[in-house]
């Protein structure tokens, strides 16, 4: 009956979202006087877990599962699932942890909801709230199954510190062979990616060229931060596709997202809705993202974002 | 090969969404509906299959006869057939074992369908169909070559790409990037009046129970004014930044 929790790590590493799933499993547990189970997959320090509300951690290390695969990491949250006798299953909304949810759903004959937003309001019968029209609206989805798989959106959790007594178990699971493999990941390690990221900068055509991105990446620099951009500026080649936020590209949802130069289109702000402190540096008042902002600077990126490097350099120093 | 794919018939993006009903049902009233994007980028990729390895291309929605308008546009687009299953969808899983029994049935080598449609953004229909039917699945696909039965794909994860060998059958979780966007097609006049005479099949749907329900929506809460600070005085917003919002 305990509520199993999928705490991803990225080469041995627990991401951050595995405290936030934890802390949110853990609430979870609370109302339902039950306890929180985590699986992890070839984690190195399993034990951390017992400083978010974790009561036992079910470690597979296998070196099969070295690289992520789809069918073989859902059969292992299943078989985790199964063990556990688990009725809430609760992962993340990685690009991993999405890709593997509609087979673990199968797997488990379980209601699946995405982009869960909050804690259940209610249990008997489970019922979420979850957002949908790309950030536009909120849906509070029912499940009627006895088994539910839950997706938790991006910083909708906030993390709890609470030391709890876990029990580590080493756990086995004999992975089927499939015809999926991966043969290569191409990816630069040494940037933070838009999905991980707390802080993401952003630039749209506002900036006139490919050329100007510097600036852009020394902001991002400065402050720890991933780079993004608009759709027309990925569509003209000037950023990489990757980078393209929207409602037809990747969603935002980091503590601080700072928009330079993009106009504010209702595709763009949906897909940036649920970051929580939006800034925006424009030449033009009228521009409809200063609606969408928290805060707002009216003026010519090519002379604010320079001088803001330097304010934040100098922040950043005695801070 | 025979390719489906699986389209979805949703608001436009600039649609303003609105509810009715107390807030349980999508107003469709005054909404224009267009195919879905990531279901556009992967329609078009079939058309390729179609037209440089000789593959049938079918295309398939599962809603009631309101949806045969974007059928007929991805007729118009250039696939051979389009089928509807009559039912109102209410949730995910139930589309997908509507979609994945129609497909074992045909025996379609390749599932074509979005990432994730941008009306209730499930994510969920490729992966269920590719596990209720045993097949193989590529989510965020960003390219797909297919030779013989052997598949070579790219994946889009956090930060980059995987590429990824397979084989079909086999579903995709289709995005942008799988094709240019510049290759996308606009229905010629040719197109669309080859589209009327194409064949548009009706079929029942399958008693298939509902995993989850939809009770009812919500609007986010309006926002409050947005604090300007001049550009000339930068520190201002560094503090406001870092004492008022915490985010620095
Ligand atoms: C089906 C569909 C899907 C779409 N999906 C997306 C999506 O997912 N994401 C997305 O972003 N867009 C999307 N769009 C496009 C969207 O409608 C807008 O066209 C796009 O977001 C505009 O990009 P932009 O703001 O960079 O450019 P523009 O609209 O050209 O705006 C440039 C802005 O820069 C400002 N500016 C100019 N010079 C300066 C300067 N020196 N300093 C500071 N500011 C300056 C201008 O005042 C202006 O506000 C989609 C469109 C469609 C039709
Ligand atoms: N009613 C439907 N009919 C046909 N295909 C659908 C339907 N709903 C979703 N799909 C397909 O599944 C993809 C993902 O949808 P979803 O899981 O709802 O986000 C869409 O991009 C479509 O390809």
């Amino acid at each position: 009956m305990a509520i199993l929790v999928y705490t991803e790590s990225e080469q041995g590493k627990f991401k951050k979202t595995a405290f936030e799933l934890a802390s949110y499993a853990r609430s979870i547990a609370d109302e339902n006087n039950t306890t929180v189970t985590a699986v992890c997959i070839n984690a190195e320090s399993p034990m951390e877990l017992q400083n978010y509300g974790v009561d036992k951690v079910l470690n597979i290390s296998n070196q099969e599962l070295k690289s992520f695969n789809a069918m073989s990491y859902s059969q292992c949250i299943f078989e985790a699932a199964e063990n556990e006798k688990s009725k809430i299953i609760v992962i993340s909304s990685s690009a991993d942890s999405k890709y593997l949810a509609p087979l673990l759903a199968v797997k488990h004959n379980a209601g699946y909801i995405s982009n869960a937003c909050e804690l259940p309001t209610s249990y008997n019968p489970l019922t979420v709230k979850r957002t949908a029209f790309t950030n536009k609206a909120f849906e509070i989805t029912k499940v009627n199954t006895e088994n539910a798989l839950i997706s938790l959106a991006k910083n909708s959790y906030s993390i709890n510190e609470v030391k709890t007594n876990t029990s580590l178990e080493d756990f086995s699971v004999n992975v089927s062979q499939n015809d999926t493999k991966v043969k290569s990941i191409d990816k630069a390690t040494d940037k933070v990616t838009i999905a991980d990221a707390d802080t993401v900068v952003s630039a749209g055509r506002g900036l006139k060229g490919p050329e100007n991105w510097g600036m852009i990446e020394e902001l991002a620099e400065v402050l720890g931060a991933a780079t993004a951009c608009s759709k027309p500026v990925s569509d003209l080649g000037w950023r990489p596709h990757g980078e393209h936020v929207g409602q037809t590209g990747k969603p935002v949802a980091s503590n601080l997202y700072i928009a330079i130069g993009i106009s504010g289109a209702i595709q763009h702000l949906a897909g940036i809705n649920s970051s929580k402190v939006k800034v925006v540096i424009n030449t033009d008042p009228e521009a409809p993202f200063f609606k969408a902002a928290d805060y707002g600077v009216v003026g010519d990126a090519f002379e604010v974002v320079p001088e803001l490097i330097n304010k934040l350099k100098t922040f950043k120093a005695q801070n | 090969m025979k390719i489906i794919v699986c389209i979805s018939h949703v608001p436009d993006t600039t649609s303003k969404i609105n509810f009715s009903d107390g807030d349980t049902k999508f107003e469709r009233n005054g909404v224009q509906f267009v195919i879905n994007p990531n279901d556009e980028f992967g329609l078009t990729r079939a058309m390729w299959f179609k037209e440089k390895q000789g593959a049938t291309v079918d295309v398939i929605n599962v809603g009631l006869s309101d949806t045969e308008s974007t059928l007929r546009k991805a007729l118009a687009i250039g696939a051979d057939k389009a089928i509807r299953i009559d039912m109102d969808p209410e949730n995910g899983f139930n589309v997908a074992k509507q979609l994945a029994n129609y497909i074992k049935k045909e025996n379609y080598d390749l599932v074509i369908a979005g990432r994730e449609s941008i009306d209730y953004n499930g994510g969920m229909v490729p992966g269920m169909i590719a596990g209720l039917n045993n097949a193989n699945f590529i989510n965020n696909c960003i390219s797909l070559e297919i030779d013989g039965t052997n598949v070579t794909a790219s994946r889009e994860i956090d930060g980059g790409k995987e590429t990824i060998e397979s084989c079909i059958p086999l579903v995709i979780g289709a995005q942008k990037g799988l094709v240019e966007e510049s290759d996308l097609r606009i229905p010629n006049m040719r197109g669309i009046m080859m589209a009327r005479k194409k064949q548009l099949e009706v079929i029942p749907a399958i008693d298939a129970s509902n995993q989850t329900n939809s009770i009812e929506f919500e609007k986010p809460k309006p926002k409050g004014e947005v604090t300007l600070v001049s550009s000339d005085n930068l520190d201002e917003l560094i503090n406001l930044l870092h004492n008022e919002a915490k985010v620095i």
